[in-house]
């Protein structure tokens, strides 16, 4: 679709469309600066909340522990999902497409009770086959996250690979270059645009899981997202506006870069088909 | 294409999450269902073991009692259904709210557009805990909403919206509402415009054009877009369990006590399949408009 200016209704449209999906998040920052507390004390602006936040060591142990989680499970979804993604866009017909499609589809349309569900029961019969103590804890996080993540890796990078055209491709492999060498040097890195982003969603996705999670921690890994959920149930809790604040602050650092980086390559390209 | 050799470089990407998601998803969905079928016993875990031999006697554990609780309590057909309203209700409010966001968008001058979807894609980047507790935040009777209305001397006592059907609806809807607007802008902007001008040429106007041109092109869209809120929708758990009253009780609540609480391993694993089996209908009946991986299907 073209139309060369905003019309009136758009622009209503826009306004009323971001102000419902911000102010909420406004909400989060302006409060977390007030120093209201109960007894009446403080007032705005305020870093009070900022300062309970720094000595209440199981809030931020938890917020550590979940960066550390979403840091080392979502290099395992981006391995699993590229390779699935470029299975699938690549090759029309192989044994058990079929068979990794289903498999991939589970984690988006089954609910996330009976995932966390489903990864219980695996690690519970592990423990009981092996005797592996590890039963509730990081590792088991690790791999429930991995899989999650991956079919979502899997979604980006199938959909950039399955339009391209494999000319590129063909040219190497005619040219002699062994199939992984065709691999490394021409598959992936025209798949990377989508790789870069399904591992951020992978990222996101574990830091940000609360369900499956609280089936498969054990006390000594409460995550943060946990954490917070069992906090709300209490009420409203200011030092969670605060650590809400600081992560909304790194999610918009990073991606104000990535979005930059996007256009200003754009702006790049553009600019050198033109001077051609 | 002509079908070529796999190479082992083939082989490898399509073994490896193949042995991967089959090891950690099938088999653990196996079990799950495998679970369904067992005889609670007082014990750690919960549950007698499938097969036990005592005295040289075998004997199989087996009974189909969580399914029948499951059909015959009220309790869990009106969760059941609790939660097919309610994700209705949100895939609604998601049409209704996402669908012109995603027009606008798509409408706006070019340059703009990028833009336009990195802000409506980036509270989705943020904890949807986080968006739950801030509007726990702003519709709380000491919140904003209240504090607002009262000092204009419009109400004389907060209204209660937290903790209501509504309270749910609304966090849902906000939640879900990037999940409908991405793939909605994505066949939007990708509609040629030289229809939308040829109907003007031919005396369409807008409102007639937009009725008979974008919509029909939009509806695939559209549809696999309200299919990606309503799935997940029905087995959540986390926002009405935090917004929502006693009416609100839905199957991912019910699942969550018969585990936690109840200690009903085979009751709970009964209620996972059945409400994945529910949801497996709606996604084989809308296969058409459904891409693989909930791609939108052009």
């Amino acid at each position: 679709m073209n139309a060369a200016k905003h019309r009136p209704l758009q622009i209503v449209t826009l306004v009323l469309g971001f102000g419902f999906l911000y102010v909420p998040i406004a909400w989060i920052i302006i409060f977390s600066f007030s120093g209201y507390v109960t007894d009446g004390g403080g007032g705005f602006p305020s870093l009070h909340w900022y300062q309970a936040l720094r000595t209440d060591e199981e809030l931020v142990g938890a917020a550590y522990r979940s960066l550390r989680l979403a840091l080392l499970s979502s290099p395992i979804s981006v391995i699993i999902g590229t390779l699935a993604g470029i299975a699938l866009g690549r090759l029309d017909r192989f044994p058990g497409r079929a068979i990794l499609l289903a498999l991939l589809a589970i984690p988006i349309f089954a609910p996330e009770i009976l995932l966390g569900f489903s990864f219980l029961m695996l690690f519970a019969a592990l423990q009981a086959i092996t005797g592996w103590e590890q039963g509730k804890g990081m590792m088991t996080l690790v791999i429930a996250h991995a899989t999650l993540g991956a079919p979502i890796v899997a979604s980006v990078v199938f959909a950039r690979v399955l339009g391209r055209d494999r000319s590129l491709e063909n040219a190497a492999q005619d040219l002699g270059a062994r199939p992984l060498r065709v691999f490394v040097t021409i598959t992936l890195p025209l798949a990377m645009p989508a790789i870069l982003s399904g591992w951020l969603l992978a990222m996101t996705l574990s830091f940000d899981d609360v369900v499956t999670s609280s089936f498969l921690a054990g006390p000594e890994t409460t995550t943060l997202p946990m954490a917070i959920f069992s906090s709300l149930r209490v009420g409203v809790n200011p030092e969670i506006n605060a650590i809400g604040t600081l992560m909304l602050a790194g999610v918009a650092a990073v991606f104000t870069v990535a979005f930059l980086a996007v256009t200003i390559g754009h702006r790049a390209k553009s600019k050198r088909v033109l001077q051609e | 294409m002509t079908t070529r050799r796999l190479s082992a470089v083939d082989r490898s990407t399509i073994a490896i999450p193949l042995i991967w998601l089959l090891a950690l998803l099938a088999v653990p969905l196996m079990a799950v269902a495998l679970l369904s079928v067992r005889v609670v016993a007082d014990a750690i875990p919960p549950i007698e073991p499938l097969v036990s031999s005592a005295g040289g006697h075998w004997a199989v554990h087996a009974s189909m009692r969580a399914y029948h609780l499951l059909g015959a309590d009220v309790l869990y057909r009106s969760a059941f259904l609790s939660a097919l309203v309610n994700a209705a209700c949100t895939m609604i409010g998601c049409v209704v709210i996402g669908f012109p966001i995603a027009l606008a968008i798509a409408q706006a001058p070019v340059a703009r557009r990028n833009l336009y979807v990195f802000l409506a894609v980036l509270p989705f980047w943020t904890s949807f805990l986080l968006r739950a507790y801030a509007w726990i935040g702003l519709i709380r009777d000491s919140g904003p909403i209240n504090s607002l209305l009262l000092s204009l001397g419009l109400i004389h006592d907060p209204i209660p919206m937290l903790f209501s059907p509504a309270a749910v609806w609304l966090v849902m809807v906000y939640s879900y509402l990037p999940f409908f607007v991405l793939p909605m802008y994505a066949v939007l902007e990708s509609l040629p415009a030289e229809l939308l001008a040829a109907a003007a040429d031919l005396g369409a106007r807008p409102a007639y054009a937009f009725r008979t041109v974008t919509l029909p092109l939009a509806l695939p869209g559209l549809i696999s877009g309200a299919v990606l809120v309503f799935i997940p929708a029905v087995g959540e758990y986390v926002i009405p369990e935090l917004v929502g009253n006693s009416s609100t009780i839905m199957i991912g609540g019910i699942l969550w006590e018969e585990f936690f609480q109840n200690r009903d391993w085979p009751l709970a694993a009964a209620i996972a399949i059945a409400t994945f089996l529910l949801l497996m209908i709606p996604s084989y009946v809308l296969r058409r408009w459904l891409g693989p991986l909930g791609t939108v299907k052009q």
